[in-house]
């Protein structure tokens, strides 16, 4: 009797079991198809430019199968031609600096701004709430070379900014912004500045403004309640924005290019340029993989604040 | 206290409305003159001289415009309806379901598109072609194609997941009872609801697609212009106006897309 009734839970056990390893296999059937086009043509190209990065270039472009380390050294280092003395760089690192300097100013700009609008959506009624949501959506998904394309037009000498400052008599003579760092700066914000906005208004819509009342009723002064209560409350969604605007702008390629006017690199031109004029493949691998890894490193220190935020808030 | 006109409230910041009002004014005005200056009658982008469709037609009667733009939509059919599909299955793979073993690194893959930065993947995407090209000679659109869906994967996958994740099990477990076949029961319940995601998803991807500048830009052979890298080799002439009548039509296209978008996902399953 026991003995019967082992084996029918035991068979039930093992009918489970078949359930579920069914259901595992018609999990990974159905992925398998998008996984390979991912792979083939996203993931596993990163490794082939991982093997290029430690080959010779090729002397039109191209490589030569031969291993070398030189396109590393290169990324940090200039080997003189002629009598091969070792100095730094300078080039690249001033470019690596001007990205990393370009999208530091354009995450706390577009923070600056993007918070208050945040604010702003989070705290109007339900109704229009959507409405604003949509007006900061519809520029996110407009085609990027589009918006920059719009902010080289206005801010050209002849462009509405200048024309305005003139007629206003702010100036005489229009401003030469196009080309600059500081055309490269306001493009990226405004191209950027939804991804900003979007994340942070995502977490203050949970935001409870009881604990602002209460706040207040301790005699709290709104500046106080703004640093001390609202942000922290909302810190995962600004750690967020920051990242999602800091990626992209350090990787940013055509914004530098099209209001950069190719004087003013930033580390994806320096890329592009390997595989056209420069003729190194290896060392733009090389540059690319650098690039990679400093958006891993800002990636995995966003996940782990998540993760500890998370952590503070479970206690 | 009496001083002040307005009562108490709690929920306002002072500037922050003026600062919000700024940043969405500064988010329209540069697109204003962009659409203004497509319907120039003269040849600069600077001086006005009257209404014209004139630089609508010029980019309608410009060959090298009217490929790319076919070109452009083709891609974009083509590599939103294979990324759709193929995330519609990952989703269904990866969705209402007991963990599993691997599925987080399924989830790692499907996302990177979205990490790795556009020009990292477009250069190595530049490498591995060229490998094959060397070795085959081929030089068609399937580089372009598979790269656009490839990109499109993680976009028409978070429209769809978001989709499934909010949909109950019970009408499928009725279908069952109700002995429909597991593919009758897809068929006829559960595709039907996911519908509006598959839907928001596939036009995520056309979007994202038609967008494109980085990857087109070192994955295309030779006469593979599609409109953006076409109006991004033209910024480094003279601009016309003519720029801005392209810029202004694909403006167009995404807000209708993106205003589709957002009303379907705002029905609830």
């Amino acid at each position: 009797m026991s003995a019967e009734q082992d084996s029918s839970t035991e068979s039930f056990e093992s009918l489970e079991a078949h359930a579920y390893q069914l259901e595992v296999r018609r999990n990974l059937l159905l992925s398998t198809p998008a996984l390979i086009v991912l792979f083939c043509a996203a993931s596993g190209p990163l490794l082939i430019m991982l093997v290029f990065s430690f080959l010779t270039p090729g002397d039109y472009g191209g490589i030569k199968w031969q291993f070398s380390t030189e396109a590393w050294f290169q990324v940090a280092f200039y080997r003189d031609i002629f009598d091969e003395t070792v100095s730094i760089a300078d080039a690249h690192l001033s470019i690596f600096w001007r990205s990393v300097k370009l999208s530091f100013l354009t995450t706390l700009v577009a923070f600056v701004l993007g918070f208050p609008t945040a604010y702003f959506i989070a705290t109007r009624s339900p109704e229009t709430r959507n409405l604003w949501l949509f007006l900061v959506t519809i520029p996110f998904w407009t085609n990027l070379l589009i918006r920059t394309f719009a902010i080289l037009e206005i801010i050209r000498n002849q462009g509405l900014v200048n024309n305005v400052l003139i007629a206003l008599g702010v100036i005489d003579q229009p401003l030469d912004m196009l080309y600059t760092d500081i055309a490269i700066l306001l493009g990226m914000t405004y191209v950027y500045i939804p991804l900003m906005i979007l994340p942070i208004y995502a977490s203050m819509e949970r935001f409870d403004f009881q604990l602002v009342e209460a706040a207040y009723d301790l005699y709290a002064t709104r500046w106080r309640v703004l640093v001390r209560v609202i942000v922290p409350l909302v810190k995962p969604g600004v750690i967020a924005g920051s990242i999602l605007v800091f990626v992209p702008s350090l990787g940013a390629y055509v914004t530098p290019r099209v209001l950069g006017g190719g004087k003013h690199l930033m580390i994806g031109n320096l890329i592009e340029l390997q595989f056209g004029q420069g003729r190194n493949w290896p060392l733009g691998a090389a540059l690319s993989l650098s690039l990679l890894v400093i958006v891993m490193v800002a990636l995995i220190f966003y996940v782990r604040s998540a993760q500890k935020e998370g952590g503070a808030h479970g206690h | 206290m009496a001083t002040s006109s307005r009562p108490f409230s709690i929920e306002r910041m002072p500037g922050f409305s003026l600062l919000a009002l700024t940043c969405f004014f500064a988010l329209y005005m540069p697109l204003a003159p962009l659409v203004v200056y497509s319907f120039n009658a003269g040849d600069n982008i600077a001086l006005w001289e009257g209404l014209s469709l004139r630089w609508y037609v010029a980019a309608w009667e410009n060959d090298l415009v009217q490929s790319a733009a076919i070109r452009s939509v083709v891609v974009a059919v083509i590599a939103s309806v294979v990324a759709t599909s193929l995330a519609t299955m990952v989703a269904l793979g990866t969705t209402r379901t007991r963990p599993y073993r691997g599925q987080t690194s399924i989830y790692a893959m499907v996302n990177q598109p979205l990490m790795v930065p556009e020009i990292v993947t477009a250069v190595a995407l530049l490498i591995f072609f060229a490998l094959i090209k060397e070795s085959t000679g081929y030089h068609g659109y399937a580089y372009l194609i598979s790269a656009h869906t490839a990109f499109c994967i993680p976009f028409a996958y978070l429209p769809i997941r978001a989709r499934l994740e909010g949909m109950d099990r019970v009408l499928e477990t009725a279908a069952a009872d109700l002995y429909a076949t597991p593919w009758r029961s897809f068929t006829r319940v559960t595709l039907p609801l996911l519908l509006p995601g598959i839907l928001a998803g596939a036009m995520l991807a056309f979007v994202i697609s038609l967008d494109d500048v980085v990857i087109t830009e070192f994955v295309k052979s030779a006469g593979q212009d599609t409109l953006p890298t076409y109006m991004l080799g033209q910024l480094r002439r003279t601009i016309t106006p003519e720029i801005n009548a392209i810029s202004t039509v694909l403006l167009g296209v995404s807000v209708v897309m993106v205003t589709i978008i957002f009303f379907l996902s705002r029905k609830k399953a």
